[in-house]
């Protein structure tokens, strides 16, 4: 029999196979939300439009995580996310933690860095977690939220063959294993994928830099009592690649990267003798290991011009693209879906105008410029493009070995920080006495609180936290609830030097993404509404 | 502010200086040389808007790369 539904990678976890569904004997059938693509973001963004109580379905042409590790390192904020998304206790049990790493240069130690210095937080820097075990992991909330109610669907191999968009609704056609069907949805997420098909079917842009180099990617598997940190070679004497990155992940695998250059043959490349040789190199005689994975890719920096076209939304890869330096795709990709998921669903319930979804396009815009810059100057460090860039580059190794300002400026990848949005238009007033890490636009950064930790205690919707203020009982406007969260920084330094600097009390606007929207000394019911409204009527 | 007026005490002799440290290098060490050095300063400086105005200054006018 035919395959209408060419399947173009093997599947590590089969998740959601293929079951006919009512709607494919129907005409279109209309849903308020379908999400195209059920990797990483669009896994993420149905568990949070679910659990938000907003119907999502999901289409994707296969049944399951795709083999292979690919994205690796899943950052602080991401776990944070996914921890009120219910999937952060599976990943960070398998995933191996770390927050540390050190950079070579040839075979010397140039310096190590902790990314996480600051005690105090729920989360590390970075778990390193295979692809396919991120997406299972989803998928178990997905499956938990099913069995309480959220109403998520996800039909496998749903290839869209089309999509049409309109003033009021997006069509689609649909093929399946038993032929093809047709669909309406009052919006359309597409997280489809650097290759995204929505977008090129849609002749939307998709702008940017190619960056002339291959890197070969092997994972591999061994027993060995290396660190769990990142390591990294400039010019490494072992001669494997003009850089190299060791990376320790789950299940004794490791992530091994080469730079090999512009110019090679990528069939010889992959050939696994010429690939052992090159890991032989750098690990020494008599170590035994399995090539589990292997891949040569080469990489661009560029975006969309808009994340939001009318009723159809981007979001992850199919939106930008980066680097792997900083590990800014998968990480930056949770984020859209973090910032979007309540947009969409304040609208989808009439609390908000669609116009609020246009402050998606433009906060994560700017997310995505902040990732593409610091992608981009990293893979310029690494990989110079002129000789005078490699001389500054070289100049800048050599110093380091000895001058410690140098170090700040070798760029092995600036890892994954959260955008902090300054300058949308949803932040409402800031307090000048109260610390600049959380100002409006911030993430709330984390902090224990009693047993547990902050970030835990704020709501699914908006949360007012009081610290050493006084609250009113309840706080509605328009059917909106707003969660009320009072603790006390006196005896609590962390929440004291995280939230209120030198004010002796504040009032936190807290948006449902833990993003900050304002904050007082005080509590001001006028304030507050007025900063609630300037979100709501955005 | 960048400082385009004399700040040399002896000129002559910190410029001197200057060449010798280049003597008996190939010219990709020379090279090498002065870029550490543009590091080495340009960290001292340490001041984005004098450093700016200092690349301006170096920078051949009208940025053809003919000079």
């Amino acid at each position: 029999m035919q395959d209408l539904v060419e399947q173009r990678y093997d599947i590590a976890f089969r998740m959601y196979p293929y079951v006919r569904s009512a709607d494919q004997d129907a005409a279109a059938v209309r849903h308020p939300v379908i999400v195209i693509g059920g990797r990483p973001i669009g896994l993420a963004t149905a568990l949070d439009l679910g659990l938000r109580g907003v119907p999502v379905l999901v289409l994707d042409d296969h049944e399951g995580a795709g083999l292979g590790s690919r994205a690796i390192c899943f950052a602080k904020r991401t776990l944070e996310i996914c921890d009120r998304l219910g999937a952060a206790e599976a990943m960070l049990g398998k995933g191996v933690l770390w927050n540390t790493g050190k950079v070579f240069h040839d075979d010397r130690l140039l310096y190590e860095f902790n990314l996480q210095p600051e005690s105090g937080h729920a989360f590390p820097a970075f778990i390193n977690l295979q692809q396919p075990w991120f997406e299972k992991f989803l998928h178990d909330a997905i499956l938990q939220a099913q069995a309480n109610g959220a109403p998520i669907e996800i039909r496998g191999r749903n290839r869209v063959e089309a999509v049409t968009p309109s003033a009021e609704h997006v069509a689609l056609e649909v093929m399946t294993p038993e032929g093809p069907y047709r669909l309406e949805a009052d919006w359309l997420v597409a997280c489809d994928g650097a290759r995204s098909p929505t977008r090129n079917g849609l002749g939307l842009d998709f702008k940017g830099r190619v960056f002339e180099d291959n890197f070969l990617i092997a994972d591999i598997r061994m027993k060995a009592d290396f660190p769990t940190e990142r390591w990294f070679w400039f010019e490494p004497h072992f001669k494997s690649g003009d850089s190299a990155l060791l990376h320790k992940q789950p299940d004794d695998i490791w992530r091994i990267d080469f730079q090999l250059g512009w110019n090679i043959d990528r069939k010889t490349e992959l050939e696994p003798a010429n690939i052992r040789a090159r890991v032989d190199a750098m690990l020494g005689p008599n170590v035994d290991y399995a090539l589990e994975w292997t891949s040569i890719y080469t990489f661009q920096c560029r975006r969309m011009d808009s994340f939001r076209h009318g009723r159809v939304l981007f979001a992850g890869d199919s939106a930008h693209q980066v680097s792997p330096f900083g590990a800014r795709g998968a990480n930056s990709g949770i984020q859209d879906v973090d910032n979007l998921g309540w947009k969409l669903a304040l609208v989808l319930g009439g609390m908000a105008p669609d116009s609020l979804l246009d402050t998606y396009d433009a906060e994560r815009v700017c997310a995505a410029d902040e990732n593409i810059l610091n992608s981009t100057r990293a893979t310029d460090f690494i990989t110079p493009k002129s000789p005078m860039s490699k001389m500054f580059r070289n100049a800048v190794l050599d110093l380091a070995h000895h001058l410690p300002f140098a170090r700040t400026i070798v760029n092995s990848g600036r890892l994954s920080v959260p955008c902090i949005y300054d300058g949308s238009r949803l932040n409402g007033p800031d307090h000048p006495k109260m610390p600049r890490r959380s100002r409006p636009g911030s993430p709330c950064p984390d902090a224990p609180l009693g047993d547990g930790w902050l970030l835990e205690e704020l709501g699914r919707g908006f949360t007012l936290l009081a610290i050493d203020a006084a609250l009113p009982e309840a706080i509605k406007i328009k059917g909106l609830t707003v969660q009320r969260l009072s603790v006390s920084a006196l005896a609590n330094a962390a929440l004291r030097d995280r939230y209120l600097g030198a004010a002796t009390s504040a009032v936190y606007l807290v948006r449902p993404d833990q993003h900050v929207a304002a904050r007082w000394e005080r509590y001001d019911e006028t304030e507050v509404l007025a900063a609630l409204a300037r979100i709501c009527t955005a | 502010m960048l400082i385009t007026e004399p700040n040399l005490h002896n000129p002559d002799e910190i410029y001197a200086r200057l060449i010798a440290a280049h003597d008996g290098l190939s010219e990709a060490e020379s090279h090498a040389l002065n870029a550490r050095l543009v590091l080495i300063l340009m960290n001292h400086i340490g001041n984005h808007a004098i450093l700016t105005e200092a690349l301006g200054h170096a920078r051949p006018t009208g940025g053809t790369g003919q000079n």
